[in-house]
């Protein structure tokens, strides 16, 4: 057992000990056939509850979006995202020869999965922002991959903004049934379409 | 009964353990029997229902177990972990805001791991006064320095009641354990054990005597089966059932009744208590909502110990002074 696989379990147990990490499969089962996951995004610690709730089997071909410039700015946040996570990663700086989602790309190319936040930016309140569009492009290029939208519960109180020490509350991850693009679908009916998607899975009680 | 009084204390608990897992596996055994025969229907609601706590009496024996095995300081952990647990689902369920966080950081990371040092260390009047007198007062301490009035009663409220349930109500239970009665040396496992059928028996004594007398329940908004006479005949069982066992106890037999009587009808009470709560969440079981993987409602396991526990434990203390 190597470093890493240490620290995935460390990650793991805590993100499990904190927040019970539990998944609710209620539109599709866990499976190992490819997929995008995507989610509201609302803390820091989202993606670890997502990966914490997936069965350690699909943990591996599951990768984060990391932020280049910032995942990889120390030796430990790079070996964390590289080694742990697997995660791809992508450049802020909009640079005109390159399409930012080129390594997006090439990991659906070799068979990962992906969990992404279509919303770009945290939201700390209420609905979640309009989506962007790389989810409908991503749809686009790979039809077979499927879209499982996901919404991630109560974990804005684990750790609100600005604050360090996570307070253990449970958490729940609950992923709904997958999309696809429908013929001729429009860029932003799907994206809206998505985004509704991900809002119902939403738990009544509040 | 001789023989069994010339036993040291830990042959006598290891008989115990012994005797519960032996229960258990002829239950289970008939259990599985049961559901090989051809009429069996096994999407029963109430069959389901039994498996479920059948499991669950599996993993509270095989964990009382372990924590008898690991003597003083593995049991305070174990029950330490078993609240943290507990006091986090209570938390879910209410609701409090960001600026409960300093709060529930000191609840969860400094109260609790105190509370529990304090009983593994044996220093029961510490113990004893350490949350409701200390800790009051720091609660509302932190919460202030927070800079948010707002319910800040409400929120207090909320925070205290729920350390006051779920870190020292629980908390009594390795007490319990550790109490050093006069000739009753190495043998608190029993006393635990004494406690637990007692809350349990009263449950379910309580449960068949409101079914059987189908009173109208006092208060039909928390509980539908909840009466005052099904209350009292579940704690009267239980204290039989208590007296009967005063053999393993420290107490004589008209002692074991009326201690039996004091935890059961605490327990139950607790039960009907924390029934408000989830009412007023708007849950019908604790844990997670909405729970399709079948997450269990530990505070709904716990919550009649968490009760019964602390009037029993300083019942006996004060009866005894010890």
């Amino acid at each position: 057992m190597t470093r890493a696989d240490l620290m995935g379990l460390l990650l793991n147990f805590l993100a499990r000990l904190i927040t019970g990490a539990q998944g609710h499969w209620k539109g599709c089962p866990p499976s190992a056939d490819q997929r995008i996951y995507f989610a509201n995004h609302q803390s820091h610690f989202d993606w670890v509850l997502i990966w914490a709730a997936l069965p350690k089997d699909l943990r591996a071909n599951t990768r984060p979006i990391a932020a280049k410039d910032y995942w990889t700015a120390s030796p430990f946040k790079h070996w964390l995202t590289r080694e742990v996570f697997n995660a791809v990663y992508v450049d802020r700086q909009r640079t005109d020869d390159q399409d930012p989602l080129e390594p997006l790309m090439e990991a659906l190319g070799n068979g990962d999965s992906l969990v992404i936040f279509p919303e770009g930016t945290r939201s700390s309140k209420g609905d979640p922002q309009p989506f962007k569009s790389g989810l409908y492009h991503l749809a686009e290029q790979f039809p077979l991959v499927q879209l499982v939208p996901t919404w991630i519960d109560n974990v804005q109180r684990v750790m609100p903004k600005g604050e360090v020490v996570p307070v253990p509350i449970l958490c729940t991850v609950t992923f709904g049934a997958p999309l696809h693009v429908g013929p001729g679908e429009d860029k932003r009916d799907f994206l809206e379409r998505a985004r509704a998607a991900v809002i119902t899975l939403r738990p009544k009680i509040h | 009964m001789g023989a069994l009084r010339r036993l040291n204390p830990d042959e006598q608990v290891a008989l115990l353990f012994l005797t519960l897992f032996g229960a258990l596996l002829l239950v289970s055994t008939v259990t599985a029997l049961l559901a090989l025969r051809p009429t069996h229907d096994d999407s029963n609601a109430e069959w389901r229902q039994y498996q479920r706590d059948l499991r669950a009496v599996w993993l509270g024996t095989t964990l009382f177990w372990l924590a008898w095995m690991a003597g003083a300081i593995g049991a305070t952990v174990y029950f330490g972990l078993v609240s943290f647990l507990a006091l986090r689902e209570f938390i879910t369920l209410q609701h409090t805001g960001r600026s409960d966080h300093r709060t529930l950081i000191l609840a969860f990371f400094i109260v609790l791991p105190l509370q529990y040092a304090i009983v593994g260390l044996r220093h029961f009047d510490l113990f004893t006064v350490f949350v409701p007198v200390y800790v009051f007062l720091a609660v509302p301490v932190v919460s202030a320095l927070s800079g948010d009035p707002h319910r800040f009663l409400e929120r207090n409220a909320t925070i205290q009641w729920g350390i006051m349930v779920c870190v020292y109500g629980l908390s009594h239970v390795p007490a319990l354990l550790l109490l050093e009665f006069p000739g009753y040396a190495g043998r608190g496992a029993f006393l635990l054990f004494f406690l637990v059928v007692v809350a349990l028996m009263a449950q379910v004594a309580q449960e068949a005597a409101s079914r059987w007398l189908r009173r109208r329940p006092v208060a039909r908004q928390i509980s539908r089966s909840f009466s005052i006479r099904a209350w009292l005949i579940g704690a009267f069982v239980a204290a039989l059932i208590g007296a009967s066992l005063y053999w393993i106890t420290p107490f004589k037999a008209g002692q074991a009744l009326v201690m039996a009587f004091i935890a059961a009808a605490c327990g139950t009470m607790g039960e009907f208590v924390m029934k408000a709560l989830k009412r007023d969440a708007g849950v019908h079981h604790w844990g997670n909502r909405s729970s399709v993987t079948g997450a269990v409602g530990l505070l709904d396991r716990v919550a009649p110990l968490c009760f019964a526990a602390p009037v029993f434990f300083h019942s006996v203390r004060w009866y005894f002074k010890l």
